[in-house]
C-alpha cells in the first residue's frame, strides 16, 4: 500500500440532538480507488463535506491530514486549493453556459484583465480528451445527456489540478453503458495518478473498481477491507449489521384479508423529460396492515406515493388503480383525499406545513370544510379541534396559536399527521415520518400507527430506516431503480434480504 | 397583572397590527399641526376620502395577488381604459359617435364583467401558461394603455354627462329630512355611525361570550373596555368630521362596502384560508387538496372587477374619461399594499392593512399639497415613508 495521500483521524461530528459521526477514522492511499459505503444516514455525506470544507474546521472534532499535513479547511475554496474536488449527485454545472466556459468557471484562464477565450477552449479540448469525451468544447450543456455532463464536471475538476476527486454517488442517475464508461475512466484516471473516492449504493459497481473499500454504519467506521478480501455478502453484513433495539411497540392485531388498495401495472413517465420514473409497479394494501416500501434514497418511492396521490407533479401515467375494488382514476390531490386517501409528505418544511402559520391554522388546512358551514370557518370550533390533536398526539407547544416554525422536528411532525388525521382518512400514506426527528418522539409516532391500524386504518410507510421498515411493517415491499424488486412479509424479512434486493 | 402591564402585553404581541394605525395618526396629528387645523377639516377630509378611493379598491385586490406571490401591473390601464369604455356606454350617441346610451344600471355591472373577464385573462396566462405574473402583467399594462388611446383617439376626452354616475366619485348620500335638530349637521351620517359603534359593540360582546363558552382566553376586562371605547371613539370622531361637511360621500359607502366584503373573505371564509395557504407555501396547499390553479383565477378575476370599479370611481370622480386616466394607479396599489403590511413573500397581509395603507400614502400627498410642498419633494417623501413602512414590517417580522 502507498503512503496515504488522505488521513481523517477521529472525527466527531454532532448536530443538534444527533450525533452524525463518531470518532471516525478514514485513510486513502495515494492512487487508488476508495470506495465509501453505508446505508442511508451512515455518514458518508457528512463525512466528505467535512474533508471538502462544507462543515468548516471547528465545526467538528478531529483532524483532517492531505499531502502530509493537517489542514484548517474552512471553506470548500480552501479543499480546492489543496487540490479536493468533489462532485455531487445534484450536478453543479450551469446548462445555459458552454462546456469550455463551465470546465473553467471560477478559475478562468486570464491575460491582463481580459478572459482568453481562445486558449480556454484549447485547454477545454485538451482536458476534454483526458475525459474520453469527443464533443465541441462550444456545445451547451443543456444539450448533453446526464452522462456527458458528468465527464463535464469531472473534466473541470481536472482543470483545477486535482489531487483527489470525489464522486458522491456518480452512477445513481447513469444508464448501463454511460456507467462503464465513468468506471473505465476512473480507471484511466488512476493510471495518471489521481486518487478517487467513490461514495456508492450499487455494490457491484464498487466491487468491480475499488482498491480499497470503507463501510460506514451508524456514523462509525465498521470496516475497511481491501479488494481480494471483499464480497457482496461481507458488504452488506457490514452495512446492516447493527442490533435492532426494541424499540418498536408490539403489535398483536393481524390485518384483514380485505384489499383496500391495489396498484396494478402503474407506469409513471416524467412530463417533459419522458423518461420512465416508475416501471410496471403492481402492489396491495390490506384493511388494518402497515406495508413498509423500502429502497434506497431516489429508488421512486416517493414518486410512487405521489403518483397515486392524486399525481400533483403531473407524470405520465398508466396502469390501474383500485380502491376498495373500484377503479379510481384521480386528476388532484384533491380527488385522492375525497377517496379517503392521505398523504404525509417527506419534506414537512418544504411541501408538507405551511411554517408562516399557526397550528390550529395547519392541522385543519385540509379539512376546513368540516369546521365551516357555508363557507365560514368557525374560529373556535377550529380551536378545539386543534387542542384536541395537541391533547392526542402530544404536541409539546404552549399553544394551538403558537406559529409550527417554532416547534421541533418531532413536533412538527405530529402536527403532519393531525393534519391528515382531521380528513379521517382509511389510506394514510406515511413518507419518511422519523426523519429527523429524537428517539422519543420517534416511539411516540410508532405507537400512534399502531394504534390507527388497530381502529382499522391501512398504512403504507415509506422509509429509507431499515429497522424502522422491519420492526413496523406486516409486510414489506422492496424499490429500486422505479421498479418492486421484491416483496417479503415480516417473518421473512431481514436486513440482508431487504438490502441485497434494494442495491441490486 | 396591573392594568399597565396587561397593556403593555397586548401592545407588544400586536405591535405589528397597530403600527400603521399609529403611523396614520402620527402623519394626522403632524399635518394637522403643520396646516393650523385645516388639514382635519371636514371638507379636506372628505376630499381625502374621495382621493383614495379609486387606489384603495385597487389596494384591496393587490393584497390579495401579492398574498398568492403574484403581482399585477395591468390594472392601472385596465381601470382608465374600462373607465373609457363605461363613458363611451353612457354617451349620446348625438355627442360621441360610438356612444351606446346605455343607463347607468346597465354600465356599471357591464364595466364589471368586463373588469372580471379581462382579470381571468390575465388569470389564465399565469395559471394555465405558467408565464411569471410579473410579465403577463406588463404585457396588459402595455395593451391596456394602447387600448385607451384607441377609443378616446377620435373624442380625445370624453365628458360624461349622467349626473347619477358623477354622484359616485362626487355625491353624498341624502339627509332625513330636517327635524330642527342639529342644524348644519349630516343626520344620516350621525346616524349610521351610532349604527356602527352599536353594531361593532354587540359583535365583539357576541365574540367574547363564544370564546368564553370555549373557555378560550380573552383580553382582560379591562383591556376590552378600553378597546372597544377606543374604536367607538375613531369612529364617532371620523362620523362627526365627516357630519360636519356633507356626509358620507358615495364613494367612501363603496369602499366600506369593499373592505368590509373583502376582510370577511379573507379572515372568516374557507376561500380566504385558502388563499393565505397558498401564499404561505403552494406546494403544501397544492397537496392539501387546494387547487392553486382555481384561485388563482379567483384571486386575478377579483382583481379586474375591483380595476373596474376603480376606472367607474375614477371617471365618475372626473367627470369625464381621459386619455392618461390610470396611469401609475398600480404603483400607488403597491404601495399602499406593501405600507400596510402586505408581505412580498407572500402569505401575509391584510385587506384592512392596506386600506389604511392607501390612507397613509393620500394624507402624505393632501398634507403636502396643503403646506405648499412642491411635487418634487412629495414624491422623495412617499418614497422614504414606503422605504420606513416596509424596514418596520421586515425588522417586526423577526420579533415573532
Amino acid at each position: 500500500m502507498n503512503a496515504p495521500i488522505l488521513e481523517m483521524k477521529n472525527i466527531t461530528k454532532e448536530f443538534p440532538g444527533v450525533k452524525a459521526l463518531s470518532d471516525v477514522s478514514f485513510q486513502v492511499a495515494k492512487g487508488e480507488i476508495h470506495c465509501l459505503v453505508g446505508e442511508n444516514g451512515a455518514g458518508k455525506s457528512t463525512l466528505m463535506k467535512i474533508l471538502s470544507g462544507v462543515y468548516p474546521q471547528g465545526n467538528y472534532n478531529g483532524d483532517v491530514i492531505f499531502n502530509g499535513h493537517v489542514q484548517k479547511f474552512s471553506s470548500i475554496s480552501d479543499s480546492e486549493k489543496a487540490g479536493i474536488a468533489i462532485i455531487y449527485q445534484e450536478l453543479a454545472l450551469i446548462p445555459e453556459m458552454t462546456v469550455y466556459e463551465n470546465i473553467f468557471l471560477g478559475h478562468e484562464i486570464k491575460n491582463g484583465l481580459l478572459i482568453d477565450w481562445n486558449e480556454t477552449i484549447k485547454q477545454a479540448g485538451e482536458i476534454l480528451k483526458k475525459v474520453n469525451l469527443d464533443i465541441n468544447p462550444a456545445t451547451k450543456v443543456r444539450n448533453l445527456g446526464v452522462g456527458k455532463q458528468q465527464l463535464v464536471e469531472i473534466a473541470k475538476a481536472l482543470s483545477k489540478d486535482v489531487k483527489l476527486l470525489i464522486l458522491d454517488e456518480p452512477t445513481s442517475s447513469l444508464n448501463e453503458t454511460d456507467s462503464e464508461n465513468l468506471l473505465a475512466l476512473l480507471r484511466d484516471l488512476k493510471h495518471q495518478g489521481v486518487t478517487s473516492i467513490m461514495i456508492s449504493h450499487k455494490l457491484k459497481e464498487v466491487i468491480e473498481i475499488a482498491d480499497t473499500i470503507t463501510v460506514l454504519r451508524d456514523g462509525q467506521t465498521v470496516a475497511t477491507l481491501s479488494k481480494d478480501e471483499v464480497t457482496e455478502h461481507k458488504l452488506i453484513k457490514h452495512m446492516v449489521g447493527r442490533e435492532i433495539n426494541n424499540i418498536y411497540p408490539k403489535r398483536e392485531h393481524k390485518p384483514s384479508q380485505e384489499i383496500v388498495l391495489e396498484v396494478r401495472n402503474w407506469n409513471a413517465y416524467h412530463p417533459t423529460l419522458g423518461r420512465a420514473i416508475l416501471k410496471d409497479v403492481s402492489f396491495n394494501l390490506k384493511k388494518g396492515e402497515i406495508i413498509g416500501f423500502a429502497g434506497l434514497i431516489g429508488s421512486g418511492r416517493t414518486e410512487l406515493a405521489l403518483s397515486i396521490f392524486g399525481n400533483p407533479d403531473g407524470y405520465r401515467l398508466s396502469g390501474e388503480l383500485f380502491v376498495n375494488g373500484n377503479k379510481k382514476q384521480f386528476h388532484h390531490p384533491q380527488d385522492a383525499i375525497k377517496t379517503g386517501i392521505a398523504y404525509v409528505t417527506e419534506d414537512r418544511k418544504g411541501d408538507g406545513l405551511i411554517l408562516i402559520q399557526d397550528v390550529k391554522q395547519n392541522i385543519t388546512l385540509a379539512n376546513l370544510h368540516k369546521i365551516s358551514q357555508r363557507g365560514v370557518v368557525n374560529n373556535n370550533a377550529e380551536i378545539q379541534v386543534a387542542n384536541q390533536y395537541k391533547t392526542n398526539l402530544n404536541i409539546k407547544t404552549p399553544s394551538v396559536e403558537q406559529k409550527v416554525s417554532n416547534l421541533s422536528g418531532g413536533n412538527q411532525q405530529k402536527v403532519c399527521l393531525g393534519k391528515w388525521l382531521f380528513v379521517g382518512p382509511d389510506i394514510l400514506i406515511l413518507d419518511e415520518p422519523t426523519r429527523g426527528i429524537d428517539v422519543g418522539a420517534k416511539y411516540e409516532i410508532y405507537t400512534i400507527m399502531k394504534d390507527l391500524v388497530k381502529q382499522g386504518m391501512s398504512i403504507i410507510m415509506i422509509s429509507s430506516e431499515l429497522p424502522e421498515v422491519l420492526g413496523m411493517s406486516d409486510r414489506v415491499y422492496i424499490v429500486s431503480a422505479g421498479k418492486i424488486a421484491g416483496e417479503l412479509t415480516a417473518e421473512e424479512a431481514t436486513q440482508e434480504k431487504v438490502m441485497r434486493l434494494a442495491t441490486n | 397583572m396591573t392594568f399597565f402591564d396587561s397593556a403593555k402585553k397586548v401592545l407588544q404581541q400586536n405591535i405589528r397590527e397597530y403600527g400603521m394605525y399609529i403611523a396614520l395618526f402620527v402623519i394626522m396629528a403632524i399635518f394637522t399641526i403643520t396646516t393650523k387645523g385645516t388639514f382635519i377639516s371636514s371638507r379636506n377630509i372628505v376630499n381625502l376620502i374621495n382621493q383614495t378611493g379609486y387606489i384603495a379598491v385597487l389596494a384591496v385586490g393587490m393584497t390579495l395577488i401579492i398574498i398568492i406571490r403574484q403581482i399585477d401591473l395591468s390594472v392601472g390601464f385596465l381601470a382608465g381604459f374600462l373607465g373609457a369604455i363605461a363613458a363611451i356606454a353612457m354617451a349620446d350617441p348625438k355627442v360621441i359617435s360610438n356612444g351606446l346610451n346605455l343607463p347607468v344600471y346597465a354600465v356599471i355591472p357591464l364595466t364589471l364583467s368586463l373588469g372580471i373577464m379581462a382579470g381571468l385573462v390575465t388569470g389564465f396566462l399565469v395559471a394555465q401558461m405558467k408565464i411569471p405574473s410579473f410579465v403577463a402583467s406588463l404585457a396588459g399594462w402595455l395593451i391596456y394603455r394602447g387600448a385607451i388611446l384607441v377609443v378616446t383617439e377620435s373624442t380625445g376626452t370624453i365628458i360624461v354627462a349622467n349626473s347619477a354616475f358623477n354622484a359616485i366619485g362626487n355625491g353624498f348620500i341624502p339627509d332625513i329630512p330636517d327635524i330642527g335638530i342639529l342644524p348644519g349637521v349630516h343626520k344620516l351620517t350621525l346616524l349610521l355611525g351610532v349604527l356602527a359603534v352599536i353594531l361593532l359593540i354587540v359583535n365583539e360582546f357576541n365574540n367574547r361570550r363564544k370564546k368564553q363558552s370555549y373557555n378560550f382566553e380573552v383580553l382582560p376586562v379591562e383591556i376590552f373596555s378600553l378597546k372597544l371605547i377606543f374604536l367607538a371613539a375613531i369612529i364617532g370622531g371620523i362620523t362627526w368630521i365627516l357630519a360636519g361637511y356633507q356626509g358620507l360621500s358615495w364613494t367612501a359607502v363603496i369602499v366600506l362596502l369593499v373592505t368590509l366584503i373583502y376582510n370577511f373573505v379573507m379572515s372568516q371564509t374557507v376561500l380566504g384560508r385558502h388563499i393565505y395557504a397558498i401564499g404561505g407555501n403552494p406546494d403544501a396547499a397544492e397537496l392539501s387538496g387546494i387547487s392553486v390553479k382555481k384561485l388563482v383565477y379567483v384571486v386575478f378575476g377579483s382583481m379586474g372587477m375591483l380595476s373596474a370599479l376603480s376606472g367607474i370611481l375614477f371617471t365618475s370622480r372626473l367627470q369625464s374619461a381621459t386619455t392618461t386616466a390610470g396611469t401609475l394607479f398600480e404603483l400607488d396599489a403597491i404601495a399602499a399594499a406593501y405600507v400596510g403590511g402586505v408581505s412580498a413573500a407572500g402569505g401575509v397581509g391584510k385587506v384592512v392593512g392596506s386600506i389604511i395603507g392607501a390612507l397613509v400614502m393620500t394624507s402624505l400627498t393632501s398634507g403636502m399639497n396643503l403646506m405648499g410642498i412642491g411635487i418634487s419633494y412629495q414624491y422623495i417623501v412617499r418614497g422614504a415613508v414606503l422605504a420606513a413602512a416596509v424596514i418596520f414590517d421586515v425588522t417586526t417580522r423577526g420579533k415573532n
